[in-house]
């Protein structure tokens, strides 16, 4: 199915590009069309969020995007539901590190709120217009945003561990 | 006598040790006797410096209504959190009748009566009615995802089992769902088949452990003590499958770690017999009971717009009326071949929800005999080699066997580099597996969409206006786990 | 406080062991149940497990009216100053049992989120290993901390020498240790 798709067009949703991935839907998009995108999507009947999402791309920043998107360190993926029409759909955000910070879905969405505040807690993803920007679940006055790829894990050596990659 | 040294306040988020508390360096704040003695304040013992001593979590406490934000402020009251265009929030709108200086902010938790686990809830009380809630969490943060990111992919289920620690196999199916589509194999019927009777047999621990603290929390003491009867009969016959009663490991990508041992459908059999009835005496304890519909009819209302919004699943969706259930609307495993029925209810209150999770037992039940009946022969685990380990026995015979199970356990298997999610019906709501894999034998990023996290932001509509006692209620009728909520 | 500062002989020697045989009955819990170890403690306290045998079926929320603290799950970094404040809320004579491995040493969490053994943060009486540690590994541990209050000082934590300062005199003729008080 996959090799159909990369064969034909590249499909567009509210202009941006639409993938099939692993049987979802994902559409990509840049930082300056996600809002745009999101409003549109629930306008189309997404009315249920499922999650809002990071996921640091610093060891490996030759993943595959569709043309149009340029990569950066950061995605934010927001998956979405509509219930009537039984359709799930995934928007990736590209988030550069030296700004980084996306509009919030609040307005849009109230229950991206938790899940927002967990996103900029992991990552140090700023989402604009949030209610209350704040750690969620580290105390308040940590130091660093742990789920980074330049994070340590802080663990305590101990004797025994298995074979690196 | 000397002036006393000036208080300074121990920086915020600082562990207070036992040295610290023990100190004489801080003096105490004069107190109202002091002051009307005019004499100076003794020094403090460490009591006195813990009473003073702010906890240092910052914005996370409610912020009097003067410092926190409109939208913030809508949010904790539970209003109508996505306004129409052109639509603002007024706050004289709002709590006209009770001013600010006549409520009081409490603090409900961390450590607290209700066994719902690390949950802190602050709320903002006019008397014994809430007007604000907001709940803070983060107390049992585990750092799961990372984890996840250092453990193989075999390793997977070990460390998300632990997430929703009441229904452990319903975190290992996500994760291994989301494997298996990158992987892009196939499972055995058999293996599917056992995994829905685990899962529904999980369904059924997992609310009858919800009766049970439901009924703590709203003062059944005795339904507390009735409610581990059934959970010890069905945590018997995991212990017999999967080795262990809670947090098992079974589940594999591409399977099941065992087959099933010979006579489970005997005791599977038993609890089908077993569990109806004693639902029956539990139904006749407590449906019909006044005090505990005086406590759970009416309380915690949700509509089922809010709901949708907040992207609330389960039977706190259920009980809104709208009848989503993932079993139905978007299959996984086998459910397609099963009859059962969806419970919905109506008003979007407690009662609803325990009804809800009442019956979902009987039907997880029902669902449970449909599978002893219909269960397949046949392997419990995929033969694709790259994946399945090789028999134990087999090691000893052949070299490649050897060399297979060597390079499982030291290197794990290579996933694809891609993206997956297959949300399942845990009984909390929708649950998944968010996994991005680089084409490594780790994930490179693992998230779970855990349905406790997403439930509990509905807590503050469900709560405005409720007493003190009617909040807890609301809590427990949520059912978050806080393992999923922190993970 | 003037029971420990009085000279043991033949007629404090048994109030001591009286003490110590009440306080090992009826040691109450407070509740500390984290995680998945606190639905084990809850099994235990029901009726299949019963800890009501053992005096310990009323689970005290207040700190104040309790004598053991079972810190059953793992320890994060936000919660470990909630854990010392209801620790130092406690009254002494106190224990504590540090329940499954993640309270022990951290468990199978090495990382940044979890205080690796709460012995960090409180000190531990008893260590009860498991992921989740089954009911009865747990009363097991409840019943080697009773052991412990029988047969320990009656004072805890004081300097000098370990033990209740009894002790064992050469075996007579029949071979039984007689205690040298």
């Amino acid at each position: 199915m996959t090799e159909e798709l990369a064969s034909a067009e590249p499909r567009l949703l509210h202009g941006c590009p639409l993938v099939e991935s692993a049987g979802s839907y994902v559409v990509h998009c840049n930082r300056g069309s996600y809002y745009e995108l999101c409003a549109n999507l629930r306008t189309d009947g997404y009315a249920m969020p499922v999650g809002v999402t990071g996921v640091d791309y610093l060891t490996h920043p030759g993943r595959d995007l569709p043309d149009g998107i340029d990569a950066e360190r950061f995605e934010v993926v927001v998956e979405l539901l509509s219930l009537v029409a039984h359709k799930r759909i995934r928007v990736r955000c590209q988030v550069p590190e030296s700004d980084p910070t996306v509009p919030s879905l609040f307005e849009l969405w109230p229950g991206t709120e938790a899940h927002e505040r967990e996103t900029y807690d992991m990552f140090g993803v700023v989402f604009e217009g949030h209610p209350d920007m704040s750690r969620i679940l580290m105390p308040d006055d940590w130091e660093g945003h742990p789920l980074r790829k330049d994070y340590e894990t802080g663990e305590i050596p101990v004797q025994f561990k298995e074979a690196r990659r | 006598m000397t002036e006393p040294p000036a208080v300074t306040d121990p920086s915020p988020g600082a562990e207070p040790s036992a040295d610290d508390t023990a100190s004489a360096h801080r003096a105490a704040k004069p107190s109202l006797l002091d002051r009307l003695l005019g004499r100076a304040p003794t020094s403090s013992t460490a009591m006195d410096l813990m009473l003073q001593a702010k906890t240092g979590e910052g914005s996370q406490e409610l912020e009097p209504r003067h410092e926190s934000s409109l939208t913030q402020y809508g949010m904790e009251t539970g209003s109508r959190l996505a306004l129409a265009e052109g639509v603002s929030l007024d706050r004289g709108d709002l709590d006209v009748e009770v001013p600010e200086d006549e409520s009081m902010i409490l603090n409900l938790g961390p450590s607290h009566p209700s066994t719902h686990g690390v949950l802190r809830v602050m709320v903002e009380i006019d008397g014994e009615t809430v007007l604000r809630t907001k709940p803070v969490i983060g107390y049992l943060h585990t750092g799961m995802e990372k984890t996840a990111e250092e453990l193989m992919f075999h390793q997977g289920c070990t460390n998300v089992t632990r997430m929703d620690y009441l229904s452990p196999f319903f975190n290992e199916l996500g994760f291994c769902l989301s494997v298996e589509k990158l992987l892009d194999i196939e499972i055995p019927p058999r293996a599917v088949w056992i995994r829905m009777l685990m899962c529904e047999l999980n369904r059924v621990s997992s609310h009858l452990l919800w009766l049970a603290t439901n009924g703590a929390d709203i003062g059944a003491l005795n339904m507390l003590v009735y409610g581990w009867r059934e959970r010890e009969m069905v945590l018997a016959f995991f212990e017999k499958v999967t080795g262990l009663r809670m947090n098992h490991n079974y589940f594999r990508p591409g399977g099941v770690a065992a087959d099933l041992p010979d006579g489970w459908r005997d005791d599977v059999t038993a609890l089908c017999e077993a569990i109806p009835l004693r639902m029956d005496e539990y139904d006749e304890l407590l449906t019909g009971q006044p005090i505990l519909q005086k406590r759970l009819v009416g309380v915690g209302p949700l509509d089922a717009d809010t709901a949708i919004s907040l992207g609330i699943t389960g039977p706190l969706l259920r009980s809104t009326g709208v009848a989503w259930d993932l079993r139905r609307d978007n299959p996984y495993l086998a459910y397609d071949e099963v009859d059962f029925d969806v419970i919905v209810g109506t008003n979007g209150d407690c009662w609803d929800r325990y009804a809800i999770r009442f019956n979902e037992i009987r039907e997880s039940i029902h669902i449970v005999s449909q599978i002893a009946d219909k269960m397949p022969s046949g392997d419990f685990r995929t033969q694709d080699k790259k994946v399945t380990p090789p028999p134990r026995g087999r090691i000893d015979e052949s070299m490649e066997a050897l060399i297979h199970h060597f390079k499982l356990y030291t290197e794990g298997f290579r996933v694809p580099p891609g993206e997956a999610y297959v949300p399942v019906e845990s009984p909390r709501g929708e649950s998944g597996c968010y996994i991005v894999s680089d084409g490594s034998s780790r994930p490179y990023r693992m998230h779970m969409r855990s349905a406790s996290f997403s439930n509990l932001q509905a807590m503050a509509p469900m709560a405005r206006g409720s007493l003190i006692a009617d909040a807890i209620a609301i809590v427990s009728t949520i059912d978050p786990v806080l393992g999923d909520v922190d993970r | 406080m003037g029971l420990e500062n009085l000279q043991h002989n033949f007629l404090t020697g048994t109030l001591e062991g009286m003490v110590k045989w009440a306080r090992a009955s009826s040691s109450w819990g407070a509740n500390f149940g984290l995680a998945c170890c606190a639905i084990e403690m809850m099994a235990s306290g029901a009726a299949n497990f019963d800890l009501a045998r053992f005096g310990m079926e009323v689970f005290r929320a207040s700190p104040r009216q309790a004598d053991v603290m079972i810190v059953a799950g793992r320890v994060s970094q936000k919660m470990a100053p909630v854990l010392r404040q209801v620790y130092d809320q406690m009254v002494e004579p106190k224990w504590v049992i540090s329940m499954g491995v993640c309270a022990s040493t951290g468990g199978m969490f090495n990382n940044y989120a979890i205080v690796q053994g709460v012995d960090q943060i409180v000190p531990v009486d008893v260590y009860a290993p498991g992921c989740p540690p089954g009911p009865e590994t747990l009363i097991h541990s409840i019943l080697t901390l009773h052991q412990k209050i029988r047969t320990g000082e009656i004072t805890r934590r004081s300097s000098g020498e370990p033990g209740a300062g009894v002790h064992l005199g050469e075996p007579d003729s029949r071979g039984a240790l007689r205690v040298k008080l």
